[in-house]
């Protein structure tokens, strides 16, 4: 447990050091609610537009911060030798994968915290209807993406072009989702590759908890579309996740 | 007293190829062992094993006591790695790094006095990108040692060092010897096993080829050389008996009164016995 706070403590010190992780996984997010929130002052598919743009800005971070947070960072460390030389340490794997994740899941909480404090002052955004289900909705989406992180890391070879295969995945996804303002004008094509998303149904939850007070629970299909792709990345790692560099 | 590793018959191919047929070695506790060869011989592939990180096809492995197949905490604790290639994570300090690692022991040394060990003392407060390259592999051997390991693999620990760097790294791994550690070297230089290692076995192509002191090595081998110049020939004399043939020449030079010109008596170094050792059979 110890070895676990250790960890973590050095996980946070690293991230927090890291100008390029603060800047793109920690203000990002906020800096396109801002920009949105700015340009969309009234109302998106009948809900308020600050709302909706946090509900969504809340999802991609959450995609973010996760899924090309985490896979940035292991491939980085994996290819420089920073994995190969922690496993001839006696830190057990399990923990300290247990500590990247809790770390990531401390910053995307304090970018939840940010993100709320930020549209209730600045664009007179609500409060989530039901704060403990937002809560578990932080927590249901790091570990969604979490899983698809480490399993992405799995398949990515190089170091060099992990960074744009995330962001290839993450905008796109994002968008189509309806992250940055709603889908309900989509054509149907795009509507039928956002029915396959995971962060569509992560926002269909979030949306209940947020903006109608509904249980996290509420949406079983939903939930178990997001958990399915957590999972599926997770299988993944289980097989092919490696912690010695490419072979040159 | 006992060995800290026993090695027989390892062996490990890739894909068909053999990077190992057949090794066996023992390493005694309190000695520095030398793993020598050109690239490509199997050292890295030896080294690996006996770390844990990979697997062999066959053959018996002791590790302190443990198989590092099973990959056992218990063996994480008493052994530290310098891997051939592997960095830091740049933006903490070399102390924080030393905390970050004291913190994955048991029972870690004092990081300042592991930072004191290693010279870094000066640059405790550094980031790590700012460090030499010769600095940052003194900060592996810094978070290597700073579990107090009974036995310590350094995988080619001076490859791409000036000449005054490895002459420092050399003091530091003679003063980890004085510490009574076992030491598991790799390398590719021979004035570095020559400098180093207690005991020599000299890779080629997945075998063994020679293993011995580093003095057994070239005295098995080959004989004295004599060389002087006689009216600007170059004379080699190559002798079991260097006193008795060396007493001859000087005695004649003596009696007819002239100069062995650049005189020189010569045993061969680990160098010329190496080179004969790792060369492919017909390359000569």
């Amino acid at each position: 447990m110890s070895v676990l706070v250790h960890q973590v403590m050095f996980e946070q010190r690293i991230f927090w050091r890291s100008r390029e992780a603060a800047v793109f996984i920690f203000i990002f997010p906020i800096l396109l609610y801002v920009l949105l929130a700015s340009v969309y002052s009234d109302e998106i598919d009948g809900v308020p537009s600050a709302d909706l743009l946090l509900a969504g800005l809340f999802g991609y971070g959450a995609a973010n911060t996760a899924f090309a947070g985490l896979a940035i960072t292991l491939v980085g460390r994996r290819e420089v030798g920073i994995l190969k030389r922690l496993r001839g340490t006696p830190l057990p794997p399990a923990t300290y994968l247990a500590a990247v994740l809790l770390s990531t899941l401390v910053v995307f909480a304090l970018e939840t915290v940010a993100l709320l404090l930020l549209g209730a002052l600045a664009f007179g955004a609500s409060m989530p209807e039901n704060v403990l289900g937002f809560a578990g909705a932080v927590v249901l989406g790091v570990a969604c993406f979490a899983g698809m992180g480490v399993g992405a890391a799995s398949l990515i070879r190089s170091a060099e072009g992990v960074s744009a295969v995330v962001n290839v995945v993450v905008l796109p996804m994002a968008f189509l989702s309806g992250s940055f303002g709603g889908r309900g004008e989509y054509p149907a094509v795009l509507q039928a590759i956002a029915d396959v998303l995971p962060l569509t149904y992560f926002l269909e939850i979030v949306d209940g908890v947020y903006l109608e007070g509904s249980s996290l629970f509420a949406e079983p299909r939903a939930l178990a579309i997001v958990a399915a792709w957590g999972v599926a990345g997770l299988a993944i790692a289980l097989r092919w996740f490696g912690w010695l560099p490419r072979e040159r | 007293m006992s060995n800290a590793i026993v090695v027989r018959d390892l062996r490990k191919s890739y894909g068909g190829v053999h990077a190992l047929s057949g090794v066996s070695f023992e390493v005694a506790t309190g000695e520095v062992f030398g793993l020598l060869g050109p690239n490509g011989a199997g050292k890295t592939t030896t080294v690996e094993i006996l770390e844990g990180y990979r697997r062999r096809d066959s053959g018996d492995i002791s590790v302190l006591g443990h198989d590092p197949g099973d990959s056992p905490r218990a063996l994480r604790e008493q052994t530290g790695v310098v891997l051939q290639q592997s960095e830091n994570t740049p933006l903490l300090t070399v102390r924080e790094v030393h905390r970050q690692f004291a913190g994955y022991f048991a029972q870690p040394r004092d990081i300042d006095e592991v930072i004191e060990l290693v010279g870094l003392t000066h640059k405790r407060d550094a980031r790590v990108r700012t460090l030499s390259g010769g600095q940052k592999r003194r900060l592996d051997l810094g978070t290597a040692l700073v579990g107090d390991p009974e036995l310590v693999f350094l995988d080619e620990p001076t490859t791409g060092f000036d000449p005054a760097a490895r002459r420092s790294a050399w003091d530091m791994i003679r003063s980890l010897r004085s510490l009574g550690k076992t030491i598991f070297l790799t390398t590719h230089y021979l004035d570095e096993a020559q400098q180093l290692a207690d005991r020599v076995a000299v890779l080629r192509a997945g075998e063994i080829v020679a293993l011995g002191t580093p003095a057994e090595l070239i005295g098995v081998t080959r004989r004295t050389e004599i060389r002087h110049r006689l009216d600007g020939e170059l004379v080699v004399l190559e002798t079991d008996e260097p006193t008795r043939v060396l007493h001859e020449l000087t005695t004649r030079a003596l009696a007819e009164g002239r100069e062995l010109e650049q005189l020189e008596v010569r045993r061969p170094s680990l160098e010329d016995v190496y080179l004969e050792l790792v060369e492919e059979p017909g390359e000569r």
